[in-house]
């Protein structure tokens, strides 16, 4: 039962992602995701907060959008996120199967920023 | 979109990704302390920038036996970002700005995963606060731009001896913006981009032969 002591430091993000260490892979600070369905009512209250924001939304926020919103540390937010996702409370935009592949979206970007000069 | 819309400060709310959107992608701006990497941020950014902070705890300097002597300190590393849609709404680009400095790595290699690229800012007053900031992307393997920042009484030198006060490959872009500017940004985010359609052009093109 006993294992080696826990750094002290990790107590405080382990506790508010209520045991979740790491984020899914797909879940990075731009990473946006919108609100879908289930109660929020029995989920722990950072994950309440993270639901909170999503509540009368008619569009999605990005990870580090919600870090900045609830002023929690990104590395927090990529973890609570997860789990939300994981749960189905939220759920990313698009499968992400139907993502284009990142040289496409390379040339989006090249063409949506010389539009704008 | 050609003005600020986020210039209003009198509303706090949250400035939500509008519905259309169905991809997103981040360009990370890095560089020294005060190199303009949040000037550049807000003067292309659609939405009003946003900052959030990350603690970092650290190994006190001069402590090198962790055994014994397990002092630690934290900092709070305050990262700023905007945001820009295109392609009719349906991408967000995200800009954010990282902190160049090398005590940053661990953050780096989790808020810059998945990254386009990186443009760089550079001052010629100080060009050796870069060097933390490229050797980052060269370890993480991250294409980057160098775009010269120009503040006013900084001093101009040849683009040769840049490139080589830098250490930059001969492939590298460097260019020179004005961060207050939008236009001016836009065309170093522009260099960056066009850099990195080439870079993976390139690598396509090896992995297919």
């Amino acid at each position: 039962m006993s294992g080696p002591r826990r750094d002290p430091d990790m107590v405080r993000p382990y506790v508010r992602t209520q045991g979740r260490i790491r984020a899914r892979d797909d879940v990075r600070l731009e990473s946006v995701v919108i609100a879908a369905t289930g109660p929020t009512d029995t989920l722990p209250p950072d994950a309440r907060r993270v639901m909170r924001l999503f509540a009368g939304a008619d569009g999605g926020l990005a990870v580090a959008d919600i870090a900045a919103a609830l002023e929690l540390p990104p590395s927090t937010v990529r973890i609570l996120v997860s789990s939300l996702m994981d749960s189905g409370h939220l759920t990313s935009p698009v499968p992400a199967a139907e993502d284009q592949p990142d040289f496409d979206l390379l040339q989006e970007v090249l063409r949506g920023l010389r539009s704008m000069v | 979109m050609d003005s600020a819309p986020w210039s209003d400060r009198s509303d706090p709310s949250v400035t939500y990704v509008p519905a259309t959107v169905t991809r997103s992608a981040k360009i990370v701006v890095a560089g020294g302390f005060g190199v303009g990497k949040t000037t550049l941020i807000g003067s292309v950014s659609e939405v009003r920038p946003l900052r959030m902070e990350e603690p970092i705890t650290q190994a006190s300097a001069g402590v090198d036996d962790l055994r014994r002597a397990p002092y630690k300190t934290t900092t709070t590393v305050a990262m700023d970002f905007g945001r820009i849609h295109m392609a009719g709404g349906r991408i967000a680009l995200y800009l954010f700005g990282l902190p160049g400095q090398s005590r940053f790595q661990p953050l780096w290699e989790d808020l810059a995963e998945g990254a386009l690229g990186c443009l760089v800012l550079a001052d010629t007053r100080d060009l050796d606060a870069s060097h933390d900031a490229l050797g980052l992307l060269d370890g993480a393997r991250i294409p980057y731009a160098v775009a010269i920042n120009t503040f006013p009484g900084a001093p101009g030198y040849p683009e040769e001896e840049l490139r080589e006060a830098l250490a930059l490959d001969p492939g590298t872009p460097l260019t020179v913006c004005d961060a207050r500017d939008r236009t001016s940004s836009l065309h170093a985010l522009i260099t960056l981009t066009e850099y990195l359609s080439e870079h993976r052009s390139a690598a396509l093109m090896e992995s297919r032969r």
